[in-house]
């Protein structure tokens, strides 16, 4: 046990400390929310930057809480991807909690909003790096939970709707999570996932492990939102405040959804190619569908969120490939749309902040009175369109590449195509919203105000540098380290329980 | 085996409920139902032939207990209702405040 | 005289609950404390510690129950529990690891013993039996308001 691995139960120590400090004294003192929020995100960003660095030296760590051996008690895991979503999770985190700083003057009591939003990154940060099963499913509850009371924090009408809705679905989703996880215990008495790994290897599949993984693809696909079961982010993403809508489009669904749903089929179940061809259909109706809807909308947070649903697809179509060079693509798109998507509902959120609207018809024009806004608009878009040198078009060229090296054409032909609709929906977007003529009503807009700017423009700076990440020297460190966890499969199990 | 059957059927009035109910606070009441059949499946997958309750006594033997486990686990999920229970409550009571009533045939303003 | 019989409930209710609703709060606080020897601890002991305050506000109308117990004291109550739990699981580090157990065990079956694990019932007791109660009062203190404000 090496020193350093203490850093690991850090990330959920401190998001919780930052949390009830700022519910205990956020009433009494105005400037204390926002720097208790912005030093705590700030902190966890160095501690995850800093974990990448541990994982390339010292390999996988593992933690035991408390000092219970394997497999009594709970381990907490540090290993290649474990650290990807770590920096992906935390740097959007710290970005928008920057952004609220400015924003949410118009909303009262910002402590509340403070409080519920490092409750909502502890619990992401402990689905995260959390090694045992049941730890996976009460920080999975603890960040949903705040999530639903955030959808509907400004108590309209709409939000509340949106927030009730969103809440049935996912608790609805949570219960078949919970099913899935009483009926592994029960087939191999043991909630340690490594453990589980190694007991299944040795007692083969059978048919009660099928159907875990049908009530794992139910409930994981509702929290990831893909398409069968996608009918809440619709509504729920375009009602929250905007940092809202850009924390759940851009890490919830991913680090709750889709990390969860990679671990367990991938390093504790094992990966089948039924399994494989049933992840890469349900991404490709998620492709697909996502982005035949998201033509028609003329509400600019809808069309961002029927958008987030297509680019969903395109993450679950390139780790369900399995190949090595799928999952690289996989994942350098979860890091890139958590990037541009984060920065777009940004940029919604700065126009309505502006403007007070969000109908696509009424606005016109808006880049020459908001420049650093059009800007970053801008690249944002051309970003998820997959326009090079962005960060969107390696990935998507990644995957593209992947799927016809794979000799499956037919999804190649359908990720192409959605990717030419989706250049031509923000091609929309950006005529009807920031080119054009200004109308008068909106003469006398001004720019955002300074933290605004800066969390828009730190993210588009972000997005334009992302293809350095391919770079063979810093893909070696980054993302070829969480390719690697998920390629090894049921290995992980020897490497943890041995090490 | 009849036990997990009738836990599975409770989880269905459940789901039946969150299904065809009009009413908010029913649809609320059938969340609650399906969380308390999880549970009780969970406390019954512990059971084993012939078990005596899980305390330790300075005059008991360990050997034929139930499993205690997933009463510990059971406990955490129970709060875990609780807390997404108030959290529904409280935006019922919003919306009912806001919208007028509790029917969701009439609350639904979000289209498209 | 005649205020007290308006709000609240029967007078034959509001003479039981003064005598039990003590005995009720010490209950709980026996179930709290014994938490590591018999089947309770944190969370059950926290409940009906909860109830007892919400009996009280039940019988008597919400005044009372807010005057013994009000809004305020029970946010920081759930605060500090909060805050309390997370430093036990802190100073864990001192003995190397996070969440260790770095009391003396003493021996089993004893009042004191086991380490931190009573500390932590506590802790807990707090949060839970103080979150309960806010709970309760921020969904009676709710008025509905008139139009359709932010």
């Amino acid at each position: 046990m090496i020193m350093t691995a203490h850093i690991i139960p850090l990330f959920v120590g401190i998001s919780l400390a930052g949390a009830f400090i700022t519910s205990l004294l956020g009433k009494k003192l105005k400037m204390l929310p926002d720097v208790t929020g912005s030093l705590t995100t700030f902190a966890l960003l160095i501690l995850s930057l800093l974990s990448v660095w541990v994982v390339n030296v010292h390999g996988i760590l593992v933690y035991n809480v408390g000092a219970w051996k394997l497999p009594i008690g709970i381990a907490l895991v540090l290993d290649g991807l474990t650290a990807f979503m770590l920096v992906t999770v935390n740097l959007v985190a710290f970005l928008i909690s920057i952004y609220s700083i400015n924003y949410m003057e118009r909303f009262t009591s910002k402590w509340k909003f403070y409080t519920l939003f490092l409750l909502m990154v502890a619990g992401m940060n402990g689905v995260v790096v959390t090694g045992d099963m049941f730890n996976l499913f009460v920080f999975l509850e603890i960040a949903s939970v705040a999530s639903y009371a955030l959808v509907a924090f400004g108590t309209e009408r709409h939000e509340l709707e949106a927030a009730f809705k969103y809440a049935v679905m996912s608790i609805v989703g949570s219960l078949f999570i919970l099913l899935g996880i009483v009926f592994l215990y029960s087939y191999t008495s043991t909630l340690n996932m490594a453990d589980m790994a190694h007991i299944l290897a040795q007692k083969g599949t059978s048919n009660i492990i099928l159907m875990v993984s049908v009530l794992f693809i139910m409930g994981f696909g509702l929290k990831a939102a893909l398409v069968p079961f996608h009918a809440w982010l619709p509504d729920a993403h375009p009602s929250a405040p905007a940092p809202i809508s850009a924390m759940l489009s851009g890490v919830l669904i991913k680090s709750l959804g889709i990390y969860a749903l990679c671990r367990i089929f991938y390093n504790v179940i094992g990966i089948s190619s039924s399994l494989s061809s049933i992840l890469m259909v349900l991404g490709t109706l998620s492709m697909v569908i996502g982005v035949f809807l998201a033509i028609g909308q003329w509400d600019f947070k809808r069309l961002l969120a029927y958008h987030s649903i297509s680019q969903v697809g395109y993450v679950i179509l390139g780790i369900g490939l399995g190949t090595p060079l799928g999952i690289i693509g996989g994942l350098f798109h979860l890091f890139n749309h958590s990037v541009f998507k984060s920065l777009l509902f940004l940029n919604s959120g700065a126009v309505e902040y502006a403007t007070g609207t969000r109908d696509l018809q009424k606005m016109g024009g808006l880049s020459k009175k908001m420049p650093v806004t059009g800007t970053t608009s801008l690249i944002a878009s051309m970003s998820i369109a997959g326009i090079p040198p962005f960060n969107g078009f390696w990935s998507k060229l990644i995957i593209i590449i992947a799927c016809v090296e794979a000799g499956r054409y037919g999804y190649a032909f359908w990720a192409v195509l959605a990717s030419i609709l989706t250049l031509a929906s923000f091609m929309k977007v950006m005529k009807y919203a920031f080119f054009g003529t200004l109308k008068e009503k909106w003469a006398q807009v001004k720019e955002v105000p300074f933290f605004m700017k800066l969390s828009m423009s730190l993210l588009a700076l972000i997005s334009l540098i992302g293809g350095v990440l391919l770079v063979p020297a810093v893909k070696e460190v980054f993302l070829h380290k969480a390719a690697e966890v998920l390629v090894q499969g049921t290995q992980y199990a020897v490497m943890i329980l041995g090490g | 085996m009849m036990v997990y059957l009738l836990c599975l059927v409770l989880f269905c009035v459940g789901l039946y409920c969150v299904l065809m109910k009009r009413n908010i606070i029913k649809i609320i009441v059938g969340i609650i139902i399906m969380e308390f059949a999880v549970n009780l499946f969970f406390v019954l997958v512990a059971y084993r032939m012939e078990g005596r309750a899980p305390i330790l006594s300075p005059d008991a033997e360990i050997l034929n207990m139930v499993d205690p486990l997933p009463q510990a686990l059971v406990l955490t999920s129970i709060v875990i209702g609780l807390a997404t229970t108030a959290v529904l409550v409280a935006i019922a009571m919003r919306i009912y405040e806001k919208y007028g009533t509790f029917d969701i045939t009439k609350i639904k303003e979000l289209r498209g | 005289m005649s205020k007290e019989h308006e709000k609240g409930m029967s007078i034959i209710v509001k003479t039981i609950t003064r005598l039990t609703v003590g005995l009720i709060l010490l209950y709980g606080i026996y179930i709290l404390s014994h938490g590591h020897i018999s089947p309770g601890g944190g969370f059950a002991g926290g409940v009906i510690i909860a109830l007892s305050f919400i009996h009280l506000m039940l019988a008597y109308g919400k005044e009372v129950a807010l005057k013994k117990l009000s809004k305020g004291v029970a946010s920081f109550f759930e605060s500090i529990g909060a805050l309390l739990f997370l430093s036990i699981a802190f100073l864990g580090f001192t003995g190397g690891y996070f969440f260790l157990n770095f009391l003396s065990k003493g021996e089993p079956f004893k009042l004191f013993s086991a380490g931190i694990i009573p500390l932590c019932n506590i802790a807990i007791s707090f949060k839970v039996g103080a979150g309960l109660f806010a709970i309760f009062v921020a969904l009676v203190l709710l008025k509905p308001e008139k139009g359709d404000k932010k």
